[in-house]
């Protein structure tokens, strides 16, 4: 049996959602990064989804986006983790709810 | 003409400035240096006025100028100069001379006084600021130096500051001189302002050369009044002669430089100066300008003449005698004798200084006493100083032949028998001649002749020092009269820049009988009334004038000045005192009580904006910044500053939109 669209589709939502719970509710300032990247995995599982669902002989657009993605997403995990380091030098914490200097 | 004389000429004044500011930078103990430092300036100046009365000698009517551009301001360029010409080289040599000699004198006069070389910086800044203004080739230029001397006059007539009358005499002089030196200031202005120069000569373009005359036109007898109202101020002419008796408060040979040879004189030489301003337009020499002139000098001769003959200070006496010569000179100006007036202005110079000296050589050896009633008998205690005394006693008289002051008071006597407007100046002046060698007699009388009185008992000869300027000073006086017989004019000639020839015809004419006469009669008279001066004489007490016995109620009034100072107190410083009170109540009251008027407004009106300010305005300001600051405070809240509270609304925010876009589509 081969999955549907639909398939793909909720276990993108849900993989979503995972991640932004994570993002939302995780103290540790490597959870919400690691919920980012959930989030991204989840949007470029869509790509993938919907390029594959397409039709027949398309250009592989959907594949390209989601290199593309994840060689960002890898930037974006190199410049997080290297903010959360010197974030954790000035703080000596990784725990987000104690970096308030913005509060109003 | 020009000449490498007058680029230099600046040098003459230049020497005693530069000695005064030596002297001023030295210690009060330097007195020999002082002393050697003012002659030594002095004596320099007169060299160089030598050179200079040498070369003006060149040529009959010989006139070089020097003009230089003082600073411009737009397209005008305000022009000083210096001038040497006849008439500045003999006033050059006179002051520098009589100058030297003064310097000399008062270092014995001065001899005691602790301020000395105050007193001879004083001197030679005096010195250079008169040898300045006679070559001055610009009415601006000579005004400065006139003002100079003012001030030099004012600093010495209040050498004795500790002195209150003094003091006085000092204010009185500079304020009264001051009135004089307005008009001339205006004078120079009105000048200025028609013919757009002050320069005197300047190629043909000056202000008394022809082509400014075409433009001054009918102003000019206005321009030469103001101008004579300086002259006058400065020459003690009646109505301001008030302040030059009071100056013989001042040391005795200031009296002699400043107050008798010198600085008094040089209103008669401003006249001189500008005499083309005075003369233009004139009908047979006899403008409405010099008309004035005229009445003023004569007036102001007799009434100080008949002044004399009732003062019983030995200076004031020798002052109002200058008042009277000055007024003298000043006719002669007016009737046209310029040449007549300059003449006198230097024979003048010499005996005037002369006879100062002699008597501050008596004043020194009676002890400071210069009361003539008191003195009596010094002829024969002070044989140099009564010798000396005696020829400028006889200079200033008008005797004939060996004395300067007779052949040029001839010549005055001579200009103004031919002024063609009225004969009675004249006659005045003959009566003048009469007073003149009748107060000089008294004074002799009084001082040299009887027996010594009070003051004279212990009187002693003065040291050579003194009596050497004296001799020098008579045989001036004396030797002058060489070059001033009518025979041989040549001083004469030199100033009005003719070729001088000698005629021995002229020697004899009838004015030279009529001055023999009357200067006869004056002596005789005076000896005749005076003979028992200092004695009792039929129940006359021996302290009393022997005019103030037969004429109590005249004397009084001679005695006491014709009461003009006792009329200016009334009249004119009353008046002041009133306009002075005046504005000093309009002041307080009316001008402060406007000005306090008009603050008390400025403050209601302050007090009306403040209550809107603060009721309006501030209320209306208050409220929005209050709505600004809850709204902040609102908002701030919000601003929690937890990331994930941020994160958590945006994806709430993310789920709303796609919401109404499901909803919508």
């Amino acid at each position: 049996m081969t999955p549907t669209l639909q398939v793909f589709l909720l276990v993108s939502a849900a993989l979503f959602s995972i991640g932004l719970l994570a993002a939302l509710s995780r103290r540790h300032a490597i959870f919400i990064l690691i919920g980012i990247e959930m989030m991204l995995a989840a949007a470029n599982l869509n790509f993938i989804a919907f390029w594959r669902f397409g039709g027949e002989h398309q250009p592989p657009i959907g594949v390209i986006i989601a290199l593309f993605s994840i060689a960002i997403a890898a930037a974006e995990a190199a410049v997080g983790l290297a903010m959360v380091i010197a974030v954790y030098r000035h703080y000596r914490t990784t725990n987000v709810d104690q970096f308030d200097r913005l509060h109003g | 003409m020009n000449s490498w004389v007058v680029a230099y000429l600046w040098w003459i004044p230049a020497a005693p400035f530069a000695a005064s500011l030596v002297i001023l930078s030295l210690s009060n103990a330097r007195r020999k240096s002082a002393a050697a430092l003012a002659v030594a300036g002095q004596a320099l100046a007169l060299a160089m006025s030598m050179v200079a009365f040498a070369v003006s000698m060149q040529a009959p009517g010989f006139r070089a100028v020097q003009n230089f551009t003082w600073f411009t301001f737009g397209e005008q360029a305000l022009r000083l100069g210096f001038v040497l010409d006849p008439l500045a080289a003999a006033m050059l040599v006179m002051i520098a001379l009589v100058g030297l000699c003064i310097f000399v004198f008062s270092i014995g006069y001065m001899a005691e006084d602790k301020n000395f070389t105050r007193f001879f910086a004083y001197l030679s800044f005096f010195s250079g600021a008169m040898l300045g203004l006679v070559i001055a080739n610009s009415l601006l230029l000579l005004f400065i130096f006139w003002e100079l001397v003012g001030l030099a006059s004012y600093l010495l007539i209040g050498f004795w500051i500790q002195k209150p009358s003094a003091a006085a005499a000092a204010k009185k002089a500079f304020i009264t001189t001051r009135i004089g030196d307005m008009g001339l200031f205006l004078g120079m202005l009105w000048l200025y302002g028609r013919s757009g120069t002050l320069l005197f000569y300047d190629g043909g373009n000056g202000c008394l050369e022809s082509a400014s005359f075409a433009i001054l036109g009918a102003s000019t007898t206005f321009i030469a009044l103001l101008i004579f109202c300086g002259a006058a101020g400065k020459s003690g002419q009646f109505p301001l002669h008030v302040w030059l008796p009071d100056a013989m408060e001042g040391p005795t040979p200031v009296s002699a430089l400043i107050h008798a040879a010198t600085m008094v004189a040089a209103g008669v030489f401003l006249v001189a100066r500008v005499y083309p301003l005075f003369s233009l337009g004139a009908i047979n020499g006899v403008t409405s300008s010099l008309t004035v002139v005229v009445w003023i000098g004569i007036t102001t001769a007799l009434m100080a003449a008949l002044i004399a003959i009732a003062q019983p200070d030995i200076k004031r006496i020798l002052a109002y005698s200058t008042v009277s010569q000055l007024g003298l000179m000043m006719v002669s100006l007016g009737v046209g004798g310029v040449a007549a007036g300059i003449l006198h202005l230097l024979a003048h110079g010499f005996f005037k200084a002369l006879l100062f000296l002699g008597a501050g050589s008596v004043i020194h050896g009676c002890h400071g006493e210069q009361d003539i009633r008191k003195m009596g008998g010094l002829g024969r205690l002070m044989p140099v100083t009564f010798v000396t005394y005696a020829i400028g006693m006889m200079a200033l008289s008008g005797v004939p032949f060996f004395f300067s002051g007779g052949w040029t008071k001839e010549e005055i006597l001579h200009s103004t028998a031919n002024w063609p407007r009225s004969h009675l100046p004249y006659y005045l002046m003959l009566a003048g001649v009469i007073l003149t060698a009748l107060y000089m007699t008294r004074q002799m009388i009084y001082v040299f002749f009887g027996k010594p009185r009070v003051a004279a008992e212990r009187a002693h000869e003065s040291p050579r020092g003194m009596t050497m300027p004296l001799i020098v000073l008579a045989l001036g006086a004396i030797l002058l009269s060489v070059v001033l017989t009518p025979a041989w004019p040549w001083l004469h000639d030199y100033l009005v820049g003719e070729p001088v020839h000698f005629e021995f015809g002229r020697l004899i004419q009838p004015m030279l009988f009529i001055s023999l006469v009357l200067v006869g009669a004056g002596i005789a008279v005076g000896f005749w009334m005076y003979r028992k001066a200092g004695l009792p004489d039929r129940g006359r007490p021996a302290e009393v004038d022997p005019l103030e016995y037969a004429q109590p109620a005249l004397f009084r009034f001679l005695a006491n000045k014709i009461w003009i100072d006792e009329l200016y107190d009334r009249t004119v410083i009353a008046f002041s005192w009133m306009a002075a009170r005046l504005s000093d109540w309009m002041d307080r009251y009316f001008w402060d009580g406007l000005v306090r008027g008009l603050g008390g407004l400025g403050q209601l009106v302050g007090i009306f904006t403040t209550s809107i300010d603060e009721h309006g305005i501030n209320a209306g300001v208050d409220e929005t910044t209050a709505g600004t600051r809850g709204l902040g405070r609102l908002m701030s809240a919000a601003h929690s500053g937890q990331i994930q509270t941020y994160l958590g609304a945006v994806a709430i925010g993310m789920l709303a939109l796609l919401l109404l876009y499901a909803w919508l589509a």
